[in-house]
């Protein structure tokens, strides 16, 4: 593989807030991080984790407590933001109600003192990318919130920043608006090859654009990889929470290796890196990656307690003999469905290799 | 073919109606009040303007433009013809220059100010608007005559002056142009801060930040952001000082003693000791005339300068 060159850097980075009469509050706590050039980087976590703190020490809002902020290898974490070669757009978008359009898009030129030729030639270039030219001339309250979205990235992008900074940008559109600019934003950055840092509480929105997500909690970022590595091999109890649902499971390893379920079950079962293969151990099984069966062949033995129908699939929720619940997710594949009904006792099979124990 | 009428329609219609009638009735009021005391008085002046001079005080029934005619010209006394004298000019270029004055100077003064207010904590907030407002609480007259202890000659400012060895002799502060400057800026300061604080409280600040990201320091974000997005406040604010101010009564004759004279104590002079209302009326309404004018100027301009950016 070959050695992918670091745009942004984070070494060791705290951001304390302390308010008079109040306790200090960390909202970064030693954070460091490293987000390599024309990366689809994404900052996931729950409110209050810390990754909206992140995005503004990059882009100059705040300053960290503490720590190092490198823009390709130079230290950035005390320059005021008009001068960071890196772009925001905002949650709200942000645009300048008494600009039209296309004053917009072209104030960062502007601000940066290039000839007016310059500057309407790449307007026109980022109209033309975003696909807005006939709404060049509007105010932007005379747009739509799609538009106002639009206008939002292609003014960001129009100074042709190292760095783009996404502050949850999607969460203001409906459903189908989110699917369509999500789709966009990974065009725009496939073209541009900008370096992308998008903030999500959307988990799905993560998995679906990122090229590599650090997924965060109070301060701290848990777990770094790719949307696969964080889905499939989660390392921590929160990760596998967060993304995705999934059915945790206590158990005790055997010396054999394998788990030895609460639930009866003794299964085989993958460990991370630095896990504890003794003791007392959590294990975690998503829901599609088991099966319901009849009680004589599945490991796990338990009775339906509850069915949730979602269309494409249905949420079977067992309790097990040790009275703790399981979920397991049947795609509804028109074929012949496994027909169980509430109360009916059941087996639940487990796909190999797909059982994980978590580090904590 | 006349289309059928949906009863449903024809109810919500009919309920509209009564609806418009009965708001159109809450207005009432204040309708009455605007004719009596307002427009009534403003016919009334425009009346008396046209009129001959009582000798002492009060109109004569005749119809006559000598009050106009007086207002630019005088007439000699010997052969009876007009010869031109600015003197009301004057007086007026003074009235509009004093207020222009203390219009850019509160504006000055005004703009840091609400902006304070506005970025303090919301809590905080209300405190700095009570405390600009405190002024209200008493009366101008009484604000305006403790200016005039603050600056005479035996006042507070040369006390403390003679006392710390600063100046052996008083420095004549009263009865001057500056004195008059003082006390307007004191009166009408509020009237700038408030719409100013209230425009920039709106303010959406992420804007601010906006900006900066985009490369505009913070002289650049101030003219190119935060003014063009507080000019409701700015314009709404130099009217509320300007009109008032150029009209100013009490402040200029309490602090500038009679010796510099401008409008509202002219048009005063007029129906008191000069005795002639018509020439008061006359000038009341020339006054309004280029007020009017003048605002339609500015906010012909100002408005027009936001559309294009």
């Amino acid at each position: 593989m070959k050695a992918k060159k670091a745009a942004i850097e984070a070494r060791g980075v705290s951001r304390v807030f302390a308010a008079k009469g109040q306790q200090a509050v960390a909202a970064l706590d030693d954070v460091s991080v490293t987000i390599n050039e024309n990366e689809f980087f994404t900052l996931l976590g729950p409110s209050g984790c810390g990754k909206t703190t992140l995005l503004r020490l990059i882009a100059g809002f705040d300053f960290p407590t503490s720590g190092q902020i490198l823009l390709y290898g130079e230290d950035i974490a005390v320059l005021p933001p008009f001068k960071r070669p890196v772009n925001t757009v905002f949650q709200n978008y942000a645009l300048f109600p008494h600009m039209t359009v296309a004053q917009n898009i072209g104030f960062g030129l502007e601000m940066l003192g290039k000839p007016r030729t310059e500057i309407d030639a790449r307007v026109s270039e980022m109209l033309a990318l975003v696909r807005m030219e006939e709404l060049a001339s509007r105010k932007t309250s005379q747009i739509s919130g799609g538009q106002q979205q639009r206008v939002a990235l292609a003014r960001a992008l129009a100074p042709k920043p190292k760095v783009l900074l996404l502050d949850e940008p999607l969460s203001a559109l409906d459903y189908k608006l989110r699917k369509d600019m999500q789709i966009e934003l990974k065009r725009l950055q496939h073209e541009t090859g900008i370096t992308f840092i998008f903030v999500t509480h959307d988990q799905e929105e993560a998995l679906t654009m990122s090229d590599r997500i650090a997924v965060m909690s109070k301060g701290k970022i848990l777990q770094v990889g790719s949307p696969h590595d964080i889905y499939d091999r989660p390392a921590v109890r929160f990760v596998a929470n967060f993304i995705g649902e999934t059915n945790f499971l206590k158990g005790i390893v055997r010396p054999s290796g394998k788990v030895k379920l609460a639930a009866g079950a003794e299964i085989e079962a993958v460990a991370p890196e630095g896990a504890k293969l003794s003791g007392e151990v959590t294990v975690v099984i998503r829901p599609e990656h088991a099966l319901l069966v009849k009680p004589t062949q599945g490991k796990l033995k338990g009775v339906v307690d509850n069915i949730v129908y979602f269309g494409t699939d249905t949420h079977f929720h067992v309790l097990l003999d040790d009275g703790s619940e399981f979920m397991v997710r049947q795609q509804n594949s028109g074929g012949a469905a496994a027909d169980f009904a509430k109360g009916d006792k059941v087996g639940v099979q487990i796909a190999a290799g797909t059982a994980r124990i978590l580090k904590d | 073919m006349m289309a059928e009428l949906n009863p449903a329609a024809q109810i919500a219609e009919a309920a509209q109606q009564v609806a418009s009638k009965r708001n159109r009735l809450l207005s009432t009021p204040a309708l009455v009040m605007i004719t009596l005391f307002g427009i009534g008085p403003l016919i009334l002046i425009l009346i008396y303007s046209f009129l001959k001079a009582a000798p002492y005080g009060g109109v004569e029934w005749k119809f006559s433009t000598d009050a106009y005619l007086n207002f630019l010209f005088q007439r000699d006394i010997f052969d009876d013809t007009l010869q031109f004298s600015p003197d009301y000019l004057y007086i007026y270029a003074r009235s509009i220059g004093f207020a222009l004055i203390t219009t850019i100077v509160c504006l000055f003064i005004g703009f840091p100010t609400a902006y304070f207010m506005a970025t303090r904590e919301p809590a905080q907030r209300n405190w700095w608007v009570l405390l600009i407002t405190i002024p209200f609480w008493s009366n101008l007259l009484v604000r305006t005559l403790a200016i005039m202890f603050i600056i005479r000659d035996e006042g507070l400012i040369n006390h403390i002056l003679i006392w710390a060895h600063v100046i052996d002799k008083p420095i004549t502060m009263l009865y001057t142009n500056g004195a008059i400057l003082i006390g307007l800026l004191y009166s009408y300061l509020p009237f700038m801060i408030l719409p100013l604080y209230s425009s920039i409280e709106k303010m959406d600040f992420r804007l601010v930040e906006a900006g900066h990201d985009l490369y505009a320091n913070k002289r650049q974000v101030l003219w190119r952001v935060i003014i063009p997005l507080a000019k409701p406040g700015i314009i709404a604010g130099c009217l509320l000082v300007f009109i008032p101010a150029i009209g100013a009564y009490v402040t200029p004759l309490i602090l500038g003693g009679g010796t510099h004279l401008l409008i509202g104590d002219l048009i005063a002079q007029q129906f008191g000791s000069g005795r002639n209302w018509p020439l008061g009326s006359a000038q009341a309404l020339i006054l309004m005339a280029a007020v009017l004018v003048a605002l339609f100027f500015y906010v012909r301009n100002t408005t027009g300068k936001m559309t294009h950016g």
